[in-house]
């Protein structure tokens, strides 16, 4: 399982003088299903693109099972892309698609014939040989594209945004799919998203991204749970992120109070980055709580409210399934592992209190819509989210 | 990221028959016949101004008439059916692959003192009127051969005018007169100043038209250019008038660019 | 407003077909002076076939036009894969060249080729450079940007990936080509090569700097002919060109309907899905 396959060495890439990676290292090992995460223009889809051989990095090395294959053409290497917006060849139909990779190696028909009814299989579309790719609907056209990879039997799977351009519902679907996939091929994925829940649902390992540099690396539950700085904190689910000073191991000071925690290893009066999950947040009546604020407003998700609490004029956001009054004056516990600790870095500052929560989270829901297409040329269209 | 070099053989072919020459004609007007500089063909232009400014203000004229002319046609084309769009586009752009020689000689032909017209005016008993051999026979030439080109680039840009705009636009309060003056005109900027362009630059060097359908009255600066390329052999005079031809249309295209905000001006 | 324009539209393009319509009568007519009509005879067609100078002509600007159109054709396609593949600035250089030939006034860039031919005819002594190989160049130079201009947009609309998943599933580039990348752009590269290969026919003014004596093209010989009366057999050939270049355009059109349809089809689906989900 953990046997090394694709190692990038310093990888650094600049278009014109801009630099869009600033020298990653990074290890992918065999059978491993890896997800680059970040925002547009982080660098993702360029480390994806270093991999797939279409872009060669300006500095660094790409090893792939320990040889440098960084003048290695894509046509050469053991590497299949399932394309954004897939790439299906207009001209052919379902099954020259799939059977595209195989008549390049010129192999027998009827091994083709095979291959490509296998695959068809693989990805539950039998009876759809003869349709034009144009005549598919979205979730077909994509189980086109990751059949005309696979049949190729890459050791190595690259998914860039797959999913992007598919209504919310036949997205989890297929992020199920794709897993099922994978593990029935038993062959590494590399899967390129901006889309969190995506990444923490389906992958083994997670790289955070973000302005060319990786963030974190580490399983979905670390990158959730111990987000190691700011950036990562808020980009990964809700959170609050708050002043604090270490007085000394476990205990840490924010808003003048001194509260328990389980981090450890810090300086003796270290500023530091705390961030406060809003679920692990209890609403207690006001002589009980560690702190106490005014409620401001609440939203009714459906599985909790999101209350946006005021506490000396920071507003923090609260996930739950109590539901106090706009106005209320509450207290709030948090239990000593609901406190994450970070060194700060320079994203400490950036991502303040909730106080324009209704906009920001208008933002993040709507996060598969991208207007920006960065550089990295991500063009999706809005999925008419539900 | 290989394929940039499939540009290569365009490149060189480009800089050796399009940027050398004018590089030659750069030396040409430079130089007289024995191959010594010299400031003498640029110093004649002075004669040759009154030539110049007849060729823009008749270009301009042409222009203009074009434009006229022209915007209602291209108005009507993009609001056709498709179909409809598709066969009228090609009946503009039919004349356009036809010999324009022949095609003004047909002109000739109708506007002769002796001409087709003039024949049957005599035929009722009247005056023939003089037709030709004059400014307004020229300009006549220049509107009908570069009429398409001021036609295609206004029916490009109108055809890609939004609906929702102008429904927009109504929706607002617009009368359907102010819909166009409002937001359909000033929409259509990017095809007026390329259709312009298109129209003026043949119309400003062209000698073919003078000659047929003007007099000596009417000589224009591709006329003196062409005769000294061909009878009165002064390729060094030539390339002193081109290159100042050349300057001039670089110019006018230069601040017609300025009106569209910057905006690409399309070519065909 | 609306019949003023369709009326208004109809007078202008009778204004653009009169000249047509005269020199179409003009071939029937058995007079020889275009404006006085004589009598009705196919005679100038005859005498057109039989005529020993013109067909000859016409063959070289032919000639001309294939040749030419399919270099700048061939030549063309590539660069505009290779722009495509440029750093915006390095394209928008590029683009700025090939420019050039287009907003020069053409009497201009005729002249510019005459002169780089006659001073490379006087480094290499040769006496009359001006021939056939002038010609051919200067066609194929002033063809090019027709053929980019028209590329190019195909390539624009074609999604950038098909190329690297061709790549990915183990094309070679130039494979990757031929299998893929020609099938989106095809009809780009057909109306590009019909464009120049129409404007090749016609040329007279760049022609007219850069001909020799011993290779004519037919609208060359015309200008020179109108020097002197001009024979009415040259309307019978305009005619006949006026019904060739009609029946080309109009399978051009056909070509072009065809590829709208495509597209229209593609994006239907699309709609369909969509207008059902909702």
């Amino acid at each position: 399982m953990s046997k090394e396959l694709i190692r990038l060495v310093d990888c650094t890439m600049a278009f014109d003088g801009e630099t869009v990676l600033n020298s990653i290292n990074l290890t992918i090992n065999n059978k491993e299903f890896l997800t680059l995460l970040g925002p547009s223009g982080c660098g993702k889809t360029t480390t994806l693109r270093i991999i797939g051989g279409f872009l060669k990095p300006t500095s660094g090395d790409v090893l792939f099972d320990g040889a440098r294959i960084n003048d290695l053409p894509p046509y050469k290497r053991q590497v299949n892309t399932v394309f954004q917006k897939y790439a299906l060849f207009p001209h052919l139909d379902v099954y020259e698609n799939i059977a595209f990779g195989l008549r390049l190696q010129k192999l027998p028909e009827q091994e083709i014939d095979e291959r490509v009814t296998e695959m068809l299989e693989v990805v539950s579309l039998k009876g759809f040989e003869d349709r034009k790719v144009t005549a598919l609907s979205g979730g077909q056209q994509q189980r086109v594209a990751i059949a005309r990879a696979l049949v190729n039997r890459p050791k190595v799977l690259l998914l860039d945004e797959p999913l992007g351009a598919l209504d919310l519902r036949l997205r989890k679907d297929m992020q199920q799919e794709l897993k099922r996939i994978q593990q029935q091929m038993g062959i590494t994925f590399i899967y390129v998203t901006h889309d969190q829940e995506e990444a923490l649902a389906m992958s083994d390992t997670v790289v955070v991204m973000n302005e060319g540099l990786i963030q974190q690396i580490g399983t979905p539950e670390d990158i959730y749970n111990e987000p190691v700085n700011a950036f990562v904190a808020d980009f990964i689910g809700e959170s609050n992120i708050l002043d604090g000073i270490m007085r000394e191991d476990f205990v840490v000071e924010t808003f003048g109070r001194r509260f328990q925690c389980l981090d450890k290893g810090f300086q003796k009066d270290e500023p530091v980055d705390v961030v406060v999950r809003p679920e692990d947040i209890d609403i207690v009546p006001v002589k009980d709580g560690m702190l106490t604020g005014t409620v401001t407003s609440i939203t009714f998700k459906g599985m909790q409210y999101d209350v946006i609490v005021d506490f000396k004029g920071f507003k923090w956001l609260i996930q739950t399934t109590d539901s106090p009054k706009v106005g209320e004056r509450i207290g709030i516990k948090i239990d000593p592992d609901g406190f994450q600790i970070m060194h700060k870095s320079k994203y400490s500052g950036l991502y303040g209190d909730y106080s324009s929560f209704s906009e920001e989270y208008e933002e993040l829901s709507d996060a598969e819509y991208d207007p920006e297409n960065g550089e990295e040329g991500e063009t999706r269209e809005a999925s008419d989210g539900e | 990221m290989e394929s940039k070099r499939l540009a290569s053989p365009y490149l060189v072919w480009m800089a050796i028959f399009t940027v050398v020459p004018l590089g030659i004609v750069v030396w040409y007007a430079f130089t007289d016949s024995t191959g010594a500089f010299t400031l003498g063909n640029i110093s004649r232009m002075g004669t040759y101004w009154p030539i110049f400014l007849k060729s823009i203000w008749l270009a301009i004229l042409s222009s203009f008439i074009c434009l006229l002319i022209g915007y209602p046609v291209a108005y009507t084309i993009a609001g056709a059916s498709p179909k409809g769009q598709r066969l009228l586009y090609m009946l503009v752009m039919l004349p356009m692959c036809m010999s324009f020689l022949l095609r003004t000689l047909a002109w000739v032909a109708l506007l002769d003192d002796t001409g087709i017209i003039n024949n049957l005016i005599r035929s009722l008993g009247l005056k023939p009127l003089p037709l030709i051999r004059n400014d307004a026979a020229v300009v006549l030439g220049m509107v009908y051969n570069y009429l398409p080109y001021m036609i295609m680039p206004l029916y490009t840009v109108l055809l890609k005018i939004d609906r929702r705009l102008t429904e927009a636009a109504e929706d607002l309060g617009c009368r359907p007169g102010e819909v166009f003056t409002r937001v359909t005109l000033p929409l259509s900027v990017p095809g007026i100043i390329s259709g312009f362009t298109m129209v003026f630059v043949p119309a400003v060097s062209t000698f073919y038209i003078s000659q047929k359908m003007g007099s000596s009255g009417t000589t224009l600066i591709g006329d003196v250019i062409e005769s000294q390329f061909k009878a009165a052999y002064n390729p060094n005079l030539g390339a002193a008038l081109s290159l100042a031809l050349m300057v001039l249309v670089l110019a006018c295209v230069a601040i017609m660019n300025r009106f569209s905000d910057g905006e690409e001006v399309a070519t065909i | 407003m609306k019949t003023f324009n369709r009326v208004f539209t109809v007078i202008v393009f009778l204004f653009l077909y009169i000249p047509m319509i005269v020199l179409a009568v003009a071939s029937f007519n058995t007079g020889t002076d275009i404006a006085v009509w004589k009598g009705f005879t196919f005679a100038q067609y005859g005498a057109l076939f039989k005529d020993g100078a013109l067909l000859p002509l016409l063959l070289n600007s032919v000639i001309v036009a294939v040749i030419s159109s399919l270099a700048a054709t061939v030549l063309g396609t590539m660069a505009a894969l290779g722009i495509r593949a440029m750093s915006p600035r390095m394209r928008s250089a590029t683009m700025a060249v090939t420019n050039i030939p287009m907003t020069n006034p053409e009497i201009v860039t005729g002249v510019s080729l005459a002169l780089l031919f006659a001073f490379v005819g006087q480094m290499l002594k040769i006496n009359g450079i001006m021939g056939f190989a002038t010609l051919l160049i200067a066609h194929i130079t002033f063809n090019l940007p027709y053929v980019i201009l028209s590329v190019m947009p195909k390539l624009g609309q074609m999604d950038p990936n098909l190329r690297d998943a061709a790549l990915d599933l183990g094309c070679t580039p130039v494979q990757a080509f031929f299998k893929v990348i020609i099938h989106e752009i095809l009809p780009g590269i057909i109306s590009g090569a019909m464009m120049a290969f129409t404007m090749s026919l016609d040329d007279f003014v760049i022609s007219y700097f850069v001909y020799g004596p011993n290779f004519v093209t037919l609208p060359v010989e015309i200008y020179n002919y109108t020097k002197k009366p001009l024979q009415p057999k040259i309307y019978a050939l305009f005619t006949l060109l006026f019904l060739v270049i009609l029946v080309m355009m109009v399978l051009m059109n056909l070509l072009q309907a065809r590829d709208e349809a495509r597209q229209r089809n593609a994006r239907g689906v699309f709609g369909v899905r969509k207008g059902a989900k909702a």
